[in-house]
């Protein structure tokens, strides 16, 4: 029983997070009183199928409708920015990377170089925002939004192109937003030590959100703009 | 056992003792002391027991407010044309009788209340693997459930769609679709962070020496379940994201006057609601193998053909889905297909019949409630899931779909698999939990109408099914109200002994004998022998050991006995 | 048992932690492919355009999981679900298919 030597993930040794522990404490409810990083990664793993299954009920969508009617995906497809969506794709890319070396950074104890990579990477975020923002806007502009006449007068499968269009993306774009808070927030506790080398495993598990978010675009990238 | 072994890295973790008292005494986790009031030291617990418990209570509201909707229908439907209500009524009363029977009873459910208490003591855990996720599931199940009742007392006309809530009706439909449809995706949430709980708690905290496969069943059905939990419930979160994005904003993805393919909403939609029902039914799978081996006294007959046979359901479970779209328009081919596989899931199932049936040959049976329950409970699942046989074939299908022949079938699945093995788990765990005894006479006379009702009630449905009565009707030709009025006698039977079960237990929970025994039942699995009746806060007051497999009973023969009797 | 899948493990692993050669070495596979896929798609080639499409898009979407999220170097435990998680999702879409796109479309 106790602890058992595991090579390549942090937890074991019995560390207590608290200081009290046990019911007779009076100040606390429960405490959470042991550690297992394996554990946490492997639920934060579960979570990010519940993820991957949401994004997947509309790749599942994508498909029905796409097999329907290439002519019209394919066309609609054509209005889309081939460049603006590979600029974001190398956005999200290089992202990741930087998102892999903040931990990196960490295992070796290098803070201010760990900040340094996660600011990189909410910059890329930001910077993937700005671009969504001014290829939607120009879209709409266009008159090329769910609802709209102008889109209305299209083929249906059209019409059904830009609603995943829109909804895909969208749900995307969410989860880019998410996913910087999520990453300031890891920033934050880098800063007050809550996360180091030591204890760095919710800043892998906010990697491995981020890593989703950059594998979903991955998919949505040659999916709606690389059909031609 | 192959080198790949799953239990590697386990954590390390100290075993907390008591509070310090040593003549043994403990604290029952009723009774530990904390800075905050009582209601807040129940509201905001991170105790899996108490959450249980809290699941338990307002689950069984929720429950009582789906018979109320059910008794309410079945009165209506006493005679043809309006009875009691109208039409749209009606159309309201049965869709908000499935949505809270679904989402707010069922799927929670077993897992929920006795997953939550039981499991992590069965494996020798102080709780779950994360305990404040836990809470904010109870949270998002409270939420969920008010926000659905919410719709219904201030929203405009209660939804009507059915809880199936099918497109391009619930598109148009002028009642309120999007609150109910916004608390079915918060409670698909909940059950999402209960599942993910779950696994991680059976993979990281079984006590040493513990193997997967030295978990007692219960915790296996739980296991399988939570695996659905986390793969299928997203499915039908973004189904009902759709829905309400095209309501709302006329996206043209399910809208046929905007080329969307209704057909495709409803695979998505099953794509989540078939692996529902093996949601519902894998945890009660779980109960009758505890149960039937602790009266029984018996080894369970093929432990792990029992364990390997729900993963299986489990996976061949995500092939079946589109056997509720057999009328839809679907090529014959995917018809075919999907025929083949609904017939092939059925094996696994059978394969537990079979060993509980097994289980039972030879051994020393005791009729106590929940054995009572768990017998019942073959025969009536087994009329289910024949009944479902017949719907799984296409040619038969063609004629019964939505016909009242389903009806009675998910109603012979539901209540005689699950409803009937949630009363077991009640009966079975009831003194673990409280320390107390129900009257048992009392019980075994609730269970006896509750029998009686579930057969009178739903056996009538096949017939008229059969002979051509549509469900979700309203109104119906004079030749079908005798069956309706046999049913409608059988809902009273029914409810009747539901609520004197649940006055006994309740009632029994503050005012029942105390149980001084831990372990009344006899059974082997932890939280019979190594935790007191009720547990102290963190489920033990030694650490727990593990010596004998769940069910290593000395396998009773009966010549034998004979010979120690004289 | 467990003790021994312990050591088994120590003996291949031994503190796996890559540096940042070995992860931007990865960023420029990735680059790569997405360079590739950007221009094979003006190329047109009828019904496996999107097949391929998805083939690059998956060898990318392996460099992550398997790299980038570490999935290769942890213990069984993390890369079993992966996997089930993987067939699951596969299984759908392929029965799916079979009325979406077998069924109709062919």
């Amino acid at each position: 029983m106790g602890a058992v030597a595991e090579t390549h993930e942090h937890d074991h040794h019995g560390h207590h997070d608290h200081a009290g522990h046990g019911y007779g404490d009076n100040s606390k409810l429960y405490v959470h009183i042991f550690r297992d990083d394996l554990g946490s990664k492997a639920g934060m793993w579960l979570f990010l199928f519940t993820e991957i299954l949401l994004f997947g009920g509309l790749f599942f969508l994508y498909f029905g409708y796409r097999v329907a009617d290439p002519h019209a995906f394919h066309d609609a497809a054509l209005e889309l920015n081939v460049m603006l969506g590979a600029v974001n794709t190398i956005i999200l890319l290089t992202s990741s990377l930087t998102m892999v070396l903040a931990i990196v950074a960490i295992q070796r104890n290098s803070v201010k170089l760990s900040l340094f990579y996660l600011v990189v990477t909410i910059g890329c975020a930001l910077a993937f925002l700005v671009n969504k923002y001014f290829e939607w806007s120009y879209k709409i502009h266009h008159g090329i939004y769910p609802g709209s006449e102008e889109l209305a007068m299209r083929a249906k499968g059209e019409i059904t192109f830009f609603g995943l269009y829109y909804l895909m993306t969208g749900l995307h774009t969410f989860h880019v937003i998410v996913g910087a808070i999520i990453l300031t927030v890891c920033m934050v506790f880098i800063m007050k030590k809550h996360i180091n080398q030591d204890k760095y495993i919710i800043l892998e598990n906010s990697g491995l959100y981020w890593h989703l978010v950059d594998l979903i675009w991955i998919f949505l990238f040659p999916l709606f703009y690389l059909l031609h | 056992m192959s080198d790949i072994s799953l239990d590697m890295n386990k954590s390390s973790r100290d075993f907390q003792h008591g509070d310090g008292n040593t003549k043994g005494e403990f604290v029952t986790f009723y009774d530990v002391k904390t800075k905050y009031g009582t209601f807040m030291s129940w509201l905001f617990t991170t105790d899996h027991k108490r959450i249980g418990l809290m699941y338990l209570f307002t689950m069984t509201g929720f429950l009582l407010l789906g018979l109320t909707f059910a008794f309410l229908m079945r009165f209506e439907m006493l005679t043809p044309g309006e009875t009691i209500i109208d039409a749209q009524t009606y159309n309201s009363y049965f869709t908000l009788h499935g949505i809270i029977m679904v989402f707010l009873f069922i799927i929670p459910g077993i897992p929920a209340v006795f997953g939550n208490f039981i499991m992590p003591i069965q494996i020798g855990a102080e709780d779950v693997s994360f305990p404040r996720l836990n809470l904010m599931s109870y949270h998002l199940y409270v939420l969920g459930g008010l926000m659905a009742l919410g719709s219904v007392v201030f929203g405009g006309i209660p939804v009507d769609t059915g809880w199936t809530f099918y497109v391009p009706y619930s598109l148009r439909t002028g009642a309120d679709v999007v609150v109910p449809l916004l608390a079915a995706f918060i409670l698909g949430f909940s059950s999402i962070l209960t599942g993910l709980n779950f696994v991680v708690t059976m993979h990281r905290l079984r006590v040493k020496g513990m193997g997967m496969f030295d978990m007692p069943l219960f915790s296996w059905g739980l296991y399988a379940t939570a695996w659905i939990q986390v793969i299928a419930t997203p499915v039908i979160g973004i189904t009902i994201v759709l829905v309400i994005l095209e309501r709302v904003f006329k996206f043209g993805v399910f809208d046929p006057n905007l080329g969307g393919d209704p057909v495709l909403m409803q695979h998505l939609f099953w794509i989540y609601s078939h692996p529902a029902v093996y949601i519902m039914i894998l945890p009660a799978f779980g109960v009758m193998s505890d149960v039937i081996a602790t009266f029984s006294k018996r080894q369970i007959y093929g432990y792990k053909a029992m364990a390997i046979s729900m993963m299986a359901i489990v996976f061949v479970g995500y092939m079946v889905w589109a056997h509720h779209m057999f009328t839809s328009g679907m090529s014959d081919f995917a018809r075919a297909i999907f025929s083949f596989f609904t017939f092939l899931v059925g094996v696994p199932t059978g394969v537990k019949i079979f060993n509980w049936v097994a289980t039972l040959w030879r051994g020393s049976i005791r009729i106590t409630v929940p054995m009572f329950f768990a017998l019942a409970s073959i025969f009536l699942f087994s009329i289910g899931g024949l009944t479902g046989l017949v719907l799984g074939a296409l040619a038969t299908d063609v004629h019964l779909h939505d016909t009242y022949f389903v009806v009675g079938h998910f109603h012979y699945v539901i209540l005689g698999g699950i409803l009937t093995m949630f009363f077991a788990a009640f009966h079975y765990w009831f003194p673990k939990m409280f320390g107390r005894m129900y009257n048992q006479k009392v019980s075994m006379g609730g269970a006896i109408m509750y029998f009686i009702g579930v057969n009178v009630l739903y056996f009538p449905m096949f017939i008229m099914g059969y002979n051509g009565m549509p469900r979700r009707y309203y109104d119906y030709l004079p030749e079908f109200q005798i069956y309706h009025q046999i049913s409608t006698v059988g809902s009273w039977i029914l409810i009747a002994g539901i609520l004197i079960m649940f006055i006994n237990l309740f009632y029994s929970m503050f005012k029942g004998r105390e149980e001084r025994n831990p372990n009344p039942w006899g059974a082997l699995t932890l939280e019979w022998d190594q935790a007191p009746s009720p547990p102290p806060l963190l489920n033990f007051t030694e650490e727990p050991v593990f010596t004998h497999g769940p069910y290593d009973y000395p396998d009773y023969k009966p010549e034998e006995n004979k010979e120690e009797a004289k | 048992m467990s003790n021994h899948g312990n050591t088994h493990a120590e003996e291949h692993h031994h503190e796996e932690h890559h540096g940042y050669g070995f992860f931007t070495a990865i960023w420029i596979g990735l680059i790569a492919l997405t360079a590739l896929t950007v221009a094979i798609a003006g190329v047109d080639m009828g019904v496996y355009t999107v097949p391929l499409a998805l083939l690059i898009a998956g060898i990318k979407a392996m460099l992550v999981i398997n790299y980038f999220m570490h999935i290769k170097f942890d213990t069984p435990l993390v890369k079993w679900f992966v996997i089930a998680c993987g067939v699951i999702f596969a299984i759908v879409v392929i029965f799916l298919g079979f009325d979406v796109f077998i069924g109709r479309a062919l």
